[in-house]
């Protein structure tokens, strides 16, 4: 049968296309005009072509900073998604204490950003702070601030802290939805608890450890508050992530030019790594099914 | 292979029950033979699952023994216990292969891989899948992957009995037969101790040799299909087993007549004076409709359905159905039923009570 053909009902988009027209596409089209002018200010344009995005990319500096970040990221997925599987696992499935847990594990994600980089920030530091101040009367020698070890292991300590309870959170929220007779039927068919995890727990859990890892990945990829409190990219230039080395760039140094072009490569390589990701593992997934 | 026995079971979900309504399973003793074919039927939330969960050690008994044979199994879990057992919803592994799901409770068990092959082609020929054996899953229809589990259920040779928790509901008819027959067969062919949960009651009727009826939390009657038919020892029995149900009225019952509405009717078996909520039950199968004698009957219509009619009608404010055979003639003067004698039972508080010889 034919059906007919109306698709009017997209003017109703309209409205959401004019709301992001201003709020997203208008300043980023402004970037976009940064990227390939030169300017001293007072609104005069030199065009530069493609000349501050070749800068970028071959500057050493953006290297370095690539590195720490694709580094960073992995060492976090890596920490973060295997623990907030475990998390989930091991809480409580109903009653007072599933509750509980769940306030306590939330907590985390209420904190703004620049708070959970301060806390740290004294949490860690040696004259006063509760982790420093121990470690340091314990004898082991320990100073975020001058030692580029100890800055990262604080990072990402900080950083499993604050977003550990969104995997878990996710991760129990896909467990919880495991119909109580497939542990019977695993209980009869006498599975061990790694099958039952691997063939019963995990797959079900696959779809929202696939947003947890996506998310996961792009908010660590783009992280700028909590280790700019913490270290300010120091010491040195050591957890220098991308999102601070742009500031830097773009308002540090006010060099508007190449802060516009790395912004917009920066943007598109978060844009495709996500669509790679999503696409690889959504067809991985059709292809099981067949 | 053992035979099953309840010692004073009773099963609450509540930590402290308080009366006899906290109770999912109400006290009871029960025996189920060595390599019968059992079914148990009931209504929704009548405790056959529950009873189903204890004897497979998925659930402990807050009260009473589960003996194995002479072996007291209530605190052994489902492993030691070597049960299958089947469940409502299809269960399968999403990410294995039919094969490997089949092969998955006999490759847990540490079996020889020569033997479990052929277990698997065995099984696999049985419910009928040998084509999509190295498809995944995941893909498959609800009834292809609940035959995956009856085959997982069905794949242990040595087990003390398989338990099926309503499981051809999300079936489709034609197949549903076809499972059932060859369950049965499978039955006959290993002696497997049986039991089958289900509130169909043709399903039961075929597949069992015993049926168990359970009426809120208790069984109220195991017998052959012919027994639960013939003698109800409950009202709930008459009125679940039979399509449509055993007719009920309220009487008073002396020596070896009824009397209900002021009308005597001659009952097969003599009953002493009997006290209580006394009301007799015939089948729709043995009443009649007369013109000369009975209860007086309003009929509210007549359905066909068949092999057989059915009268809906009404006796002394109660439902009262009969059947009357093909091309029996139903006159317009035919305002009264007639009940075989032999085939009224007589119920005191519900549960029936035997009469003696006249």
């Amino acid at each position: 049968m034919e059906k007919t053909q109306n698709n009017r009902a997209w003017f109703l988009v309209l409205p959401v296309l004019v709301i992001v027209a201003f709020s997203a596409v208008i300043p980023l089209m402004t970037v976009v005009n940064y990227s390939v002018n030169d300017t001293f200010g007072s609104n005069d344009f030199f065009w530069n072509g493609l000349g501050w995005f070749e800068e970028i990319v071959s500057s050493e500096r953006m290297h370095s900073a690539l590195g720490r970040q694709v580094l960073f990221s992995a060492i976090i997925l890596s920490i973060e998604v295997p623990l907030g599987i475990f998390v989930a696992l091991n809480m409580p499935k109903k009653g007072f204490w599933a509750s509980f847990c769940l306030v306590l594990m939330s907590l985390p994600l209420l904190i703004p950003f620049n708070v959970v980089g301060t806390i740290w920030q004294i949490f860690g530091r040696v004259d006063i702070g509760l982790l420093g101040h121990t470690l340091a009367a314990i004898g082991v020698k320990y100073n975020y601030t001058n030692d580029a070890l100890d800055a990262w292991v604080t990072i990402i300590a900080m950083d499993v802290w604050h977003w550990t309870s969104l995997v878990a959170l996710l991760c129990y929220a896909g467990l919880q939805s495991i119909p109580q007779a497939y542990y019977q039927a695993a209980r009869i068919d006498q599975a061990s608890r790694w099958s039952v995890f691997r063939f019963i727990e995990l797959p079900k859990m696959s779809g929202v450890l696939l947003i947890a890892v996506l998310l996961r990945f792009m908010d660590s990829f783009m992280i700028y508050t909590e280790p700019f409190v913490l270290t300010g990219g120091g010491p040195g230039n050591s957890t220098t992530f991308l999102s601070i080395d742009l500031v830097k760039m773009a308002i540090g140094q006010f060099d508007l030019g190449p802060a516009a072009a790395f912004s917009i490569m920066y943007f598109l390589v978060i844009l495709l790594v996500s669509w790679v990701f999503y696409t690889v593992m959504t067809t991985l997934d059709k292809a099981e099914t067949k | 292979m053992a035979q099953i026995t309840l010692k004073d079971l009773a099963h609450s979900y509540f930590a402290n029950p308080k009366n006899d309504a906290d109770f999912a399973l109400k006290q009871m003793d029960h025996v189920w033979q060595d390599g019968g074919a059992y079914a148990l039927l009931g209504a929704s939330g009548c405790g056959k699952t529950t009873l189903l969960n204890i004897i497979s050690g998925l659930v402990r008994p807050s009260q009473g023994r589960v003996l194995f044979g002479d072996r007291d199994v209530t605190d052994a879990g489902t492993a030691a216990r070597n049960i299958a057992q089947v469940f409502q919803f299809p269960v399968v592994y999403d990410t294995m292969t039919v094969r490997e799901n089949l092969a998955f409770p006999l490759r847990n068990r540490g079996m020889d891989p020569a033997y479990i092959k052929a277990r698997v082609a065995a099984i696999a020929a049985t419910i009928g899948m040998e084509a999509t054996l190295n498809r995944k899953a995941r893909g498959l229809t609800a009834d292809a992957k609940q035959k995956i589990s009856l085959g997982r259920g069905m794949v242990r040779e040595d087990v003390n009995a398989i338990l099926f928790d309503e499981p051809l509901t999300v079936i489709d008819p034609h197949m549903k037969w076809e499972l059932r027959t060859q369950l049965k067969q499978l039955h006959r062919e290993f002696g497997h101790t049986m039991i089958y949960v289900t509130h169909d009651q043709t399903e039961a009727l075929t597949f069992a040799d015993k049926v168990v009826v359970m009426y809120d939390g208790r069984v109220v009657q195991m017998g052959t299909p012919e027994e639960l038919f013939e003698t109800p020892a409950h009202t709930f029995v008459g009125y679940f087993i039979g399509s449509p149900g055993m007719n009920l009225l309220d009487a008073t019952v002396s020596g070896q007549t009824a009397v209900v509405q002021g009308i005597e009717l001659p009952l097969g078996d003599a009953y002493g004076l009997q006290q209580g909520r006394i009301q007799i039950g015939i089948r729709p199968e043995y009443c009649e409709l007369s013109a000369t004698d009975g209860l007086p009957i309003r009929i509210n219509r007549v359905e066909d359905v068949g092999r057989h009619r059915i009268i809906r009608g009404e006796v002394a404010g109660s439902v009262l159905n009969v059947i009357a055979p093909e091309g029996a003639a139903i006159g317009a003067d035919m305002t009264r039923v007639r009940f075989a004698p032999g085939r009224v039972n007589v119920y005191s508080d519900d549960w029936r009570v035997q009469g003696g010889p006249i």
